[in-house]
């Protein structure tokens, strides 16, 4: 078992275990906190993956971000005063019934699927690449998706300040 | 012992993607319900890198992973927005308490 392969089952644990906390536990912030471990393990396999830049995206954007965007609206829309931040739950048992027969599906059918062996490239840094792609092939959607995210933030502005 | 490839990395997406929509359909608090679908966009983020660095795809995988990331920044801004709205006019968010429509 080489060094790679600690650290894949290592991260790969993390996100399951943390993930499958987020979903079960009853309290909506230890909740949000198990989320931040799970950003911080996806973002662990993909640089397993040789995705350097887009993990660090995920670390800014996830947990520097959206993380804190979801506690803040945690604390907004619950009385944290009341201890009334429990999150009931409905119907467990058909809906475990439901996803484990979709994940089981799912890796049935990955595992029998026969997946084309390619050597993997070398790991090299992938932000020049990235760069390039993003200002030459992709430049309209970049600028789309720039002023998508000036629409949501004027939306959202405008939608909260009621 | 098997060598990591690309299906131990579809695995963990698709436990992430079911788990994530275990919180949807489970969890009643709308915030919840959020954190179930950033779940299910890091599963498909996941499969988008996966699939770039196996199938030989270049870079294009990880710029689509790195649009669904802007996606999911819009999309939780505008979500918790929303939200907060409907804290405001129901003193309530959960999912199943919102049902006005109905009456």
């Amino acid at each position: 078992m080489s060094i790679y392969d600690i650290i894949f089952y290592l991260f790969a644990t993390i996100t399951l275990v943390s993930a499958f906390f987020v979903v079960t536990i009853r309290n909506i912030v230890y909740s949000a906190f198990f989320l931040l471990f799970t950003f911080f393990g996806v973002a662990g396999i993909y640089v397993i993956l040789g995705a350097d830049f887009v993990a660090m995206v995920q670390l800014i954007v996830y947990v520097g971000g959206i993380l804190i965007l979801i506690l803040f609206g945690v604390m907004l829309t619950n009385k944290i005063t009341n201890v009334q931040i429990k999150s009931g739950t409905s119907q467990v048992i058909p809906a475990a019934i439901g996803v484990g027969l979709f994940a089981g599906i799912l890796t049935a059918a990955l595992i029998n699927t026969p997946w084309r062996k390619i050597d993997t490239s070398p790991l090299l840094p992938t932000t020049q690449g990235l760069g390039l792609m993003l200002i030459s092939e992709y430049g309209v959607v970049f600028e789309l998706l720039g002023i998508l995210l000036l629409i949501a933030l004027i939306g959202a502005a405008s939608l909260a300040r009621k | 012992m098997i060598h990591i490839g690309l299906g131990h990395f579809l695995f963990i997406s698709s436990i992430l993607f079911s788990l994530g929509i275990f919180g949807i359909v489970t969890r009643k608090n709308a915030v919840m319900v959020l954190m179930g679908i950033e779940l299910m966009l890091n599963a498909s983020n996941i499969n988008f890198i996966a699939f770039a660095k196996y199938g030989n795809f270049g870079l294009q995988g990880q710029i689509m992973a790195l649009f669904v990331i802007v996606l999911a920044a819009a999309e939780a801004a505008i979500a918790l927005a929303i939200v907060l709205n409907i804290y405001k006019t129901f003193s309530t968010v959960n999912v199943d308490e919102i049902d006005k429509l109905k009456d």
